[in-house]
């Protein structure tokens, strides 16, 4: 029986020949994976049930990234609790302030996660490796706890929806517009339950970095995983990275689609989402005078140095509006390193935006940037729910880098166009 | 089930006894976790805690207006966004014994079961209920009675394996039993 990318690496993972969607399995975890939010929750439940070892220490991350460096006692403690716990089970990845990164960010840079793995997270943007050809997915932290006592997870098998974007991306669009595309047409619950595949020569063409971007968000359409099939692209980033052996995937040809659709990505402007849905989308270009207070550059869906390459092309001999606060937050400290080596910060400091330690922080409203009543920002993030980043009464746009940049340098929203970049050669 | 329980389709539901009665708070579609915990109180994990905060975002009075045994009830996607456990303790910290919805969002849906706290798919319930009404429900069959108006809805059943997950007592004691 043909079966989707997402089928097959289930039914590898359930010990099964063939899985259909609605099936109940039992897959083997390749890796998982928690941060100073959710993992101190997972501990507690796995100490709860009385669980005394894990089934792998090799294969658990216990990442503190959203609240560190550590924002106030309560946070020093969630993280010294993970800190604890991983010393005491022989965790080899946990990494402090100096060495952690964004989590979604870091593992793939590490090579921990690859082609053809399961992984769960308790973190919903779990889904980024998708990129690079996983089936991977967000939890909850005691299915985190069940998952590191016993390296396994229940899962329902899900339908598959086929996006495929064919043709060439107008100037600017990067895998940030695409999927903000996606999700203002079928909604934030246009995939609840469902795998999100992408596919097309507009997605072969894409950077791994701009295919993180796509997979990341597959989660704010309600999507289970999303997910690219590996090509010459990932391997190329895979190889010499990854640390196990890939196991390279793709869906069967005659593979059943819950719903297929296809869009030209060259009719794909670079796009924004307004307030308070990640669907709620507007080219950015339409949204000009929507006048900002704060930009911040970084997070799991745009903090790669592929971002803060894009982000420094549109600020480089640009200052930040008087009354925008600029905030750049490489998601490694590789990434950071690299990019102050490329010289991107020298761009950042003269453009008179700050760079900031890696960090989840002002994504989720935790710290590094937080809003005031009634203030606006534009973010490279992935959720703009009300009091997302901050009071209630504030507001996120969220954008890819490059529109992101350009309304820093405008003081509303703009796109590098409306501000007269050029494109680089 | 003992031989005398009553044959039904949707089986005992994780934590709850079998009939609840309490009034209705509605909400609209798409409530997502940040508006039922706010991140920046995610430095806590009690229960206790968290429910000091429930809901804040969208009504900064809701946790002391809010009334153990009071049932939420919601239109689709409730839950959608992160993956926070947080989201499932804050409600039951607040004493709310069920969440009512058309439906809800697939991480929210799997850490209703895995922390114990009922959830019923039931969307002639959600739009047959006002808010103030006085519902009672019956887990063990998924009947609900709006008492305010006398109507009656039922729930979809629950699925077959998540009945085994609450038959075992929830995620990890089902996995501990497979050994």
């Amino acid at each position: 029986m043909p079966m989707t990318i997402t089928e097959k690496i289930l039914a590898r993972a359930a010990g099964r020949d063939v899985v259909e969607p609605g099936d109940l399995i039992m897959a083997r975890v390749d890796f998982c994976l928690g941060n100073d939010i959710t993992a101190p929750v997972a501990i507690d439940e796995f100490e709860k049930a009385g669980f005394d070892s894990v089934f792998d220490p090799e294969r658990i991350a216990l990442i503190p990234d959203h609240f560190t460096p550590n924002k106030d006692i309560k946070t020093a403690q969630l993280v010294k609790q993970m800190r604890e716990f991983s010393a005491r089970h022989g965790i080899t990845h946990f990494y402090d302030v100096g060495r952690v990164g964004v989590e979604h960010a870091l593992l793939p840079e590490m090579g921990l996660v690859g082609p053809g793995d399961v992984v769960i997270g308790a973190d919903s943007h779990t889904c980024t490796y998708g990129a690079l050809g996983a089936f991977a997915t967000g939890v909850g932290s005691t299915d985190l706890a069940g998952a590191m006592a016993t390296g396994q997870v229940w899962f329902r098998v899900p339908e598959s929806l086929k996006f495929v974007f064919d043709g060439e991306l107008s100037p600017w669009v990067t895998g940030k517009d695409l999927i903000l595309y996606t999700i203002g047409n079928i909604g934030v619950d246009g995939a609840l339950y469902m795998a999100m595949e992408f596919t097309g020569s507009a997605i072969s063409g894409l950077s791994i970095d701009s295919r993180f971007s796509i997979a990341n968000m597959a989660i704010e359409a309600g999507g289970k995983n999303g997910i690219i099939a590996a090509d010459a692209t990932t391997r190329a980033y895979v190889e010499g990275r990854f640390q196990r052996e890939p196991v390279y995937v793709e869906s069967d040809e005659g593979a059943e689609y819950a719903r297929v659709r296809r869009w030209s990505a060259a009719d794909v402007p670079l796009m924004v989402a307004k307030p308070h849905l990640p669907s709620n989308t507007q080219p950015a270009a339409d949204l000009a005078g929507t006048r900002i207070d704060q930009v911040v550059i970084g997070s799991c869906t745009n903090g790669r140095i592929e971002d803060l390459r894009m982000a420094a092309e549109v600020l480089r001999g640009q200052k930040v509006h008087k009354d925008v606060r600029c905030i750049v937050i490489p998601a490694t400290q590789v990434i950071w390193k690299q990019a102050m080596n490329e010289g991107l910060f020298d761009v950042f400091l003269d453009a008179e935006a700050v760079v900031s330690a890696p960090t989840c922080g002002p994504c989720l409203g935790g710290h590094m940037g937080i809003l005031a009543e009634g203030e606006r920002a534009v973010a490279t993030t992935n959720r703009n729910f009300v009091g997302r980043m901050g009071h209630p009464g504030s507001e996120v746009y969220l954008a890819g880098p490059y529109v992101a940049a350009a309304s820093a340098v405008a003081g509303h929203i703009a796109t590098p166009e409306q501000i007269g970049t050029r494109r680089a050669a | 089930m003992s031989a005398s329980a009553p044959n039904n389709e949707l089986g005992a539901v994780p934590g709850g006894s079998a009939v609840l009665r309490g009034h209705a708070w509605t909400f609209g579609r798409d409530v997502d976790t940040d508006l039922i915990i706010a991140a920046r109180y995610l430095n806590m994990k009690t229960a206790e805690e968290l429910a000091a905060h429930l809901m804040e975002d969208a009504d900064p009075e809701f946790p002391q207006k809010v009334r153990p045994g009071d049932i939420l009830v919601a239109d689709e996607n409730f839950g959608c966004g992160s993956s926070r456990e947080h989201a499932p303790m804050a409600i039951k910290g607040a004493g709310i014994p069920l969440v009512i919805a058309k439906s809800f969002a697939r991480i929210f849906y799997r850490n209703a079961f895995n922390t114990g706290l009922p959830i019923l798919v039931a969307p002639e319930a959600v739009d047959g209920i006002d808010e103030g009404d006085e519902v009672e429900v019956d887990l063990s069959t998924g009947c609900i009675r709006n008492l305010t108006s006398g109507k009656e809805f039922e729930a979809e059943p629950l699925p077959s394996f998540m009945q085994e997950l609450v038959a075992a007592g929830g995620l990890l004691p089902y996995l501990k039993g497979r050994g």
